[in-house]
């Protein structure tokens, strides 16, 4: 998706490209579907949503829900990427970035029959950017001190105007399902496909179809097709598996690369490999001035040299063949290359060399001493890696770095922790060496990884919180991420979160080592699917979806 | 001895005559990883297959049986020792000091010793070697598991401090001290024995349950718990079989130790 200024001046036209864009997509795997529609589509929810109000939404199980019954103004296309109109017609983004303009569809009622109009939209906005709210969905549009401006200026026009710009500002739309101002229901009036009929906690949620749904499609037959979806709450991946198995699922969104190879080997027309996610894992140093390890440990985590040779040890190509069974990615940066536009397409996996990562230790006083690394005071080289026990991924991959390390001197001891524990050091203690986790990237925008990259930032893991940049690199990436976010200019952009790309693989606070494949399975009864990489992976075209056999 | 029994017997020689032949059965040793080979079946080259790394499962087998097996009993030891002192110290003493040990006891067994030992797991430094972390491992099933048996020890010790021959004793002029060395400790040491059998499965199921969870014995060290994490999988192992030969070797040797405590509950009656 090239999201461009000029493609931001004029409204309708792109809009008009996308509607064409997405007749054409949804029309294929409208030609793919069978002719009359109807059925249930069942599949398992991981968790316990923990809130059917899209506005509080923090969790997986909840998003889902929200996906499927929240009407939004724009949507983000899952599979190309590009945005779309929703409930809105077209939109309009300021030069300055601070205002968004929405032209609205008339006509449309949500699920319990209350009508539609742009109040509803200057009442969700208000709701959103409530701080007494709290909600995860509106922190991504405070981009400065000061009220939000909503304006109405009919009951299909709205402009809505922020204090300070907003980088990506109509994308962030999409997470924004739209309340109703006059409904007795509250939220659970919806403007989505689906509406929430039923909850039993712990065990499922029944979603119908919502009579009142907008879209249609060619033959002007109101969707979605499917007449209900029943949400299993399952945690045991195990017995989802074992029950997609046997046919009482129809998918499973997101895949293990185990249960993917087993699968294969039986079915392989149910299982789909849309190839690397945005997620990646990474092993990064605890680089915290003040945390409670020895001074010499501390020496060698700040040292570039020193993260950049352990990285070169790592055998990245093992780690995806031998864990992931080959569904994963030696990962360049950052950013994953599933990140169409963001990523950084100069930037290659660091090669895996042993010989040229001890040279470069020795450079910095390392020297090895009967198989054994020593620094230049004569310190052995050894460090623990913590990671969350029960995430056999993870724990299989710090036993291979533990070997690959090995064969350069260094004793790697592998810790798992429970993830309270895990968090606790992180984050409080920093009592720890180094860390092997996973960022789920949800957001395409580097915006969405501002609380990483910053160093003043909470989650800007290796050394948070910093009151001023400690290093000149970290100062450079403060100041292109703070660019970035706050220009308009999508060229200007892409290039200062390039540069923040290649900093961060030349620095190494975070050693990326792979991205994970998007792998999923569904039933030969759904018709329409198109696995994708961006969540939710596998219903992302719900209302196009159907259900042989039911 | 009963042919059961002799079974028993002749099943743990041997199971414990293997794992102390490991360095000799494995001599690539349990930490190999053969990553070309990773998840294979069982061959010439690997009688057992390799794990999901491509080590080989064989190695991993003796060498996990050997720390499991030595290292319960010694757990065992030292909770049935903590038992005999606490519980078999408070039942002689009786009164005030029954009831105060019993109640310590009542505390202990109240606590969810699962998340206890996560906690202590956490607080552990994390730059222990694998094998200190075994030692960890069961030191603290050691401490935590020896409540149990002092009650029954509390309770023995209590029935024998009012038996007649102890009375007869003290009545004689015994001093408390000899007393209880010469008249009660004698009498105690079936149930010692009784329970020291009896903990030693049990110790061996807590390693295991704490492997599942990824909190015993730290890699790349086995253990019977860690090989056991592969059966997590349900949808494979039907496919596999030889991924059960850890659960199967669990079992076999659990029930052989339970047939000889059997024999030892007998002697303690």
């Amino acid at each position: 998706m090239m999201r461009r200024e000029e493609k931001l001046k004029q409204s309708v036209s792109p809009c008009g490209k996308a509607i064409a864009v997405a007749v054409l997509c949804l029309g294929s795997l409208l030609a793919q579907a069978p002719a009359q529609g109807g059925g249930q589509l069942r599949f398992c929810l991981r968790s316990e949503p923990k809130t059917f109000d899209p506005l509080k939404v923090e969790d997986d199980a909840s998003g889902a829900i929200r996906y499927l019954t929240g009407g939004v103004l724009v949507r983000v296309n899952r599979q190309t990427q590009d945005l779309e109109p929703g409930l809105a017609i077209s939109w309009k983004v300021s030069k300055d970035g601070r205002q968004i303009s929405f032209r609205l569809r008339s006509g449309i009622s949500f699920s319990d029959g209350t009508p539609f109009s742009a109040e509803d939209v200057a009442y969700t906005i208000q709701q959103l950017m409530d701080p007494a709210l709290h909600s995860p969905t509106g922190d991504a549009f405070r981009s400065g001190a000061g009220n939000v401006e909503t304006k109405v200026i009919s009951p299909s026009q709205i402009s809505i105007r922020f204090p300070a710009p907003v980088a990506g500002l109509d994308r962030l739309f999409d997470q924004v399902a739209i309340l109703s101002q006059r409904s007795p229901k509250k939220e659970m009036a919806v403007l989505g496909p689906f509406m929430v009929a039923d909850y039993k906690p712990g065990s499922s949620v029944l979603l119908k179809r919502n009579p009142n749904y907008w879209k249609t499609d060619e033959q002007g037959r109101r969707l979605p097709y499917l007449d209900s979806i029943q949400l299993d709450i399952q945690k045991n991946r195990d017995v989802e598996m074992l029950r997609f198995m046997r046919g009482e699922l129809d998918l499973i969104n997101s895949l293990d690369s185990e249960y993917f190879d087993k699968l294969v080997a039986t079915s392989p027309q149910l299982v789909h490999d849309a190839g690397p996610s945005l997620d990646s894992e990474q092993l990064w140093f605890n680089e915290v001035a003040k945390s409670p390890i020895p001074d010499y440990k501390k020496n060698w985590f700040r040292s570039t040299n020193f993260r950049r040779a352990i990285s070169g040890a790592i055998n990245r190509e093992d780690l995806s063949r031998v864990v992931f069974h080959g569904h994963a990615q030696p990962a360049a940066g950052p950013f994953s290359p599933a990140n169409k536009f963001w990523f950084n397409s100069k930037l290659k996996p660091q090669t895996y060399s042993p010989d040229a990562a001890l040279k470069e230790l020795q450079g910095e006083g390392f020297r090895m001493e009967n198989g054994t690394l020593k620094d230049k005071d004569g310190n052995e080289v050894v460090f623990s890696i913590i990671t969350n026990s029960g995430n056999q991924s993870r724990e299989r991959m710090a036993v291979l770095i533990q070997d690959d390390l090995q064969k350069i001197g260094i004793h790697v001891n592998v810790v798992t922790l429970d993830q309270l524990s895990l968090i606790e050091r992180m984050t409080q203690t920093f009592d720890y060496e180094a860390i092997l986790l996973g960022l789920t990237n949800v957001d395409l925008d580097p915006n969405g990884e501002m609380n990483v990259w910053l160093s003043s930032s909470e989650n800007h893991q290796w050394n948070p919180q910093q009151k001023t940049p400690e290093t000149a690199w970290e100062a450079e990436i403060d100041q292109l991420m703070r660019a970035q976010a706050s220009s308009s200019d999508v060229k200007k952009r892409k290039e200062a979160f390039d540069r923040v790309q290649e900093i961060v693989v030349e620095q190494e606070p975070f050693i990326f080592l792979i991205n994970r494949n998007s792998l999923s399975a569904v039933s030969t009864a759904v018709h329409g699917a198109a696995p994708v990489i961006l969540s939710p992976q596998t219903f992302w075209n719900v209302e196009w979806l159907t259900v042989s056999g039911k | 001895m009963s042919f059961w029994r002799k079974l028993a017997c002749v099943v743990l020689v041997l199971v414990i005559g293997a794992s102390l032949a490991a360095n000799w059965l494995a001599p690539a040793g349990y930490a190999k990883q053969y990553r070309e080979a990773a998840d294979a079946p069982p061959s010439r080259m690997h009688w057992l297959g390799t794990d999901e790394i491509g080590r080989d499962r064989f190695a991993r087998v003796l060498y996990g049986t050997r720390i499991s097996l030595l290292l319960a009993p010694a757990a065992a030891l030292l909770s049935t020792l903590m038992a005999a002192l606490i519980g078999g110290l408070a039942g002689y003493l009786g009164g005030i000091w029954a009831r105060m040990a019993m109640s310590v006891t009542d505390l202990f067994m109240s606590l969810p010793w699962l998340f206890l030992l996560i906690t202590a797991r956490a607080l552990m430094p994390l730059n222990v070697s694998p094998l200190v972390s075994v030692l960890v491992t069961f030191l603290l099933l050691g401490f935590l598991g020896w409540t149990a048996a002092a009650r029954v020890l509390c309770t023995t010790a209590g029935s024998l401090r009012a038996s007649d021959f102890v009375r007869q004793a003290r009545a004689a002029g015994l001093p408390g001290q000899r007393l209880f060395w010469i008249h009660v400790v004698p009498n105690l040491k079936p149930v010692l024995y009784a329970q020291f059998w009896i903990s030693i499965p049990v110790f061996i199921l807590s390693e295991a349950n704490l492997g599942i969870l990824g909190l015993g014995v730290a890699e790349p060290m086995p253990s019977w718990g860690s090989l056991l994490k592969e059966l997590e999988g349900l949808v494979s192992v039907g496919e596999e079989p030889w991924k059960f030969v850890p659960l199967i070797l669990l079992v076999v040797v659990v029930t052989s130790f339970q047939v000889l405590l059997s024999r030892q509950e007998e002697l303690a009656a």
